[in-house]
């Protein structure tokens, strides 16, 4: 169950409060997010849309642990991760967040399986046993036969289930898409798409995504929408479908 | 290492680009390890200098000549354990470019004085027996492939000039690497007898040996002070100062070398900064991307700092096994025309310490900016 309006129970799994997220630029202080709230349970699969600027990339970033709120806070099964300090916080990142970027963002020097090793890396796994946990990521996501393939040797496509395989391969409490599909045709995102429910739906996967596409928000549980930097249930107000960005 | 795939797969990304900077690193460890040789060449004389050694020359020059009575005077100074005299010959084995050091000995003392430069007894024996008989030092020996028994002719335009004929009788070799393996000895009476009447009895310089280091100074005093106001005043000094001064005849080698040397780590430090600044810059979204999964800052900066650190290594190796194979062969191909050309462990020491220190200075700063970087910020540049 989703709520945006601050009334979730202690027993969400993400669990957002008050969040504000103010930038300076040139002297100018500019409020993204203004007391956001959000209730978020396992199992979940939430998409946010918004127009151009108005803070879902932020927004991610902060539940990722990747930056930090002006205020608020973010509960996440339990641990409050704003308070954290910067090492505390990597290596919560590395227990409990899979990122999935648009632009796939893998080591294009290594292949498809040492890019999906790294996290384990940092782990106390055991050669024998990382390569377990890689060749089940790889099956999962359909690639098991591309292993050995460098990023270069993938399509589009297969490069975002490496992306996908990495994010998943440490079993994450839960998965962060930045625009998933968005550097990906039509029928490559909606394998992705495929994918990313088979993850929710099939192995109970908690998923948030950022997406500027309605066709692929439409494919989640859920869809809110930020606006004046808080977060809204439903259809989007007229403007932010003027600015594209809504179902 | 389970992140040795890591690095090293980072550290192949750009091939040529690897290579090259391998390459400065080696080049850079060979002129360094080049340039200290030479340094040490010029300063072997007084590296192996005895402590309780004297020379005793003319006070104006070394090519004036001094009277071989000195000798006895010279030995009652309190302290002078014992002296030898020498005389510098100047000649040529067949051909002008075989160059070596001939010497005019004093048969008596020579060994006394010289304990460090050994012949074997029987060899010695037939020396003191053979009037023309030589000695050669073991590279000399070895660089004409002569063989105790050996007749040999050596050309002097000094002494009136002419062919001397030699017995080779014996080969000495030092006891330290860093001895002059390459000098030729003969009889001081075989010289007097063939040299011109008017410099008969005048000898080239005295090498004496003191009772302790610690009669140096006094004894040196004693003796140019016994011989102040005559026609033939001395100058003495220690054997190590004596061969600090014939260095800096060349010039100021020391500084010239330490200048040189320091221009070229400098140059390296440029280059391999550069490179890794670029090296880094060029993959800043994937360092983001490995802070966003779970990497610490530091373990950003350790990859960074081991990929230069591994360029430093294995460019000082390569540099550092170039010299050990190019300075033997140097040595041989200038025939003895430096002092012995040795590359000191010490040398190759330094050279890697040198190395490192490159290796970190130019992949820290490149590696503190990886580590503090913002991984939101460097994801947004993607």
């Amino acid at each position: 169950m989703v709520r945006v309006d601050g009334n979730g129970g202690s027993q969400s799994l993400i669990r957002v409060r008050g969040l504000n997220k103010t930038y300076s630029r040139g002297g100018e202080k500019i409020q993204v997010l203004q007391g956001l709230n959000l209730d978020v349970d396992k199992g979940d699969f939430v998409a946010f849309m918004g127009p151009s600027g108005s803070g879902k990339t932020t927004l991610l970033n902060l539940l990722g642990g990747l930056d930090v709120p002006s205020a608020g806070s973010i509960t996440v099964a339990g641990d409050e991760i704003t308070h954290m300090s910067g090492s505390k916080l990597t290596q919560w990142r590395a227990r409990h967040v899979g990122f999935i970027f648009q632009m796939y963002n893998l080591i294009p020097v290594l292949t498809a399986y040492q890019n999906v090793e790294l996290p384990l890396l940092l782990t106390k796994l055991s050669g024998s046993d990382r390569r377990k946990h890689v060749e089940t990521a790889l099956a999962v996501v359909g690639l098991s036969d591309r292993m050995h393939h460098y990023p270069r040797q993938l399509s589009g496509g297969q490069e975002q289930r490496v992306t996908i395989a990495r994010a998943i391969v440490s079993d994450p409490t839960f998965l962060l898409c930045d625009e998933p599909t968005g550097d990906l045709d039509r029928k490559s995102a909606d394998e992705i798409m495929a994918l990313i429910e088979e993850l929710v739906g099939k192995y109970g996967k908690t998923v948030l995504m950022v997406t500027h596409d309605p066709v692929v928000a439409a494919r989640a549980h859920t869809t809110l929408h930020l606006e004046k930097g808080v977060l809204v249930e439903g259809k989007a107000s007229p403007q932010s479908v003027l600015a594209g960005g809504a179902a | 290492m389970k992140f040795r795939r890591l690095i090293f797969a980072n550290l192949f990304r750009k091939k040529i680009r690897l290579v090259l900077t391998i390459g400065s690193f080696a080049v850079a460890l060979f002129l360094f390890a080049f340039l200290a040789v030479v340094r040490g060449a010029f300063n072997r004389g007084a590296d192996v200098a005895g402590a309780d050694r004297l020379v005793v020359i003319d006070r104006v020059s070394i090519i004036n000549l001094i009277p071989l009575k000195y000798r006895d005077q010279i030995l009652q100074i309190p302290g002078v354990k014992c002296i030898t005299h020498n005389n510098w010959f100047g000649g040529v084995y067949q051909d002008e470019k075989n160059f070596f050091p001939q010497f005019v000995i004093d048969p008596e003392n020579q060994r006394q004085v010289f304990p460090e430069l050994v012949v074997p007894d029987d060899q010695w024996n037939n020396f003191l027996k053979d009037r023309q008989g030589a000695i050669a030092g073991a590279r000399t020996a070895e660089r004409f492939h002569w063989k105790i028994g050996d007749r040999i002719p050596i050309k002097t335009t000094l002494y009136g000039g002419g062919s001397w004929e030699f017995n080779l009788d014996g080969i000495y070799h030092g006891q330290r690497p860093e001895n002059d393996e390459t000098q030729f000895w003969f009889q001081w009476d075989y010289f007097e007898e063939r040299i011109p009447q008017v410099i008969k009895g005048q000898i080239g310089w005295y090498v004496l040996r003191v009772n302790s280091p610690d009669d140096a100074v006094r004894v040196a005093k004693a003796i140019d002070e016994k011989f102040a106001n005559s026609p033939n005043e001395t100058k003495t000094e220690t054997e190590s100062a004596f061969a600090a001064g014939w260095v800096k005849q060349f010039g100021n080698i020391q500084f010239l070398i330490l200048t040189i040397g320091s221009v070229v780590f400098f140059t390296l430090l440029l280059v391999t900064g550069n490179t890794m600044a670029i090296s880094v810059r060029e993959r800043t979204s994937e360092l983001a991307v490995l802070k966003a999964i779970g990497f610490s800052g530091r373990a950003v900066l350790f990859f960074i700092l081991t990929e230069s650190l591994v360029i430093a290594v294995v460019g000082g190796f390569l540099g550092l096994g170039l010299a050990l194979l190019a300075v033997p062969a140097l040595a041989r191909a200038l025939n003895g025309m430096l002092p012995q050309l040795v590359l000191e462990p010490s040398i190759l020491g330094f050279g890697l310490l040198a190395a490192l220190a490159v290796g970190i200075a130019s992949g820290i700063l490149p590696g503190l900016g990886a580590m503090r970087m913002r991984v939101v910020n460097a994801l947004r540049r993607v």
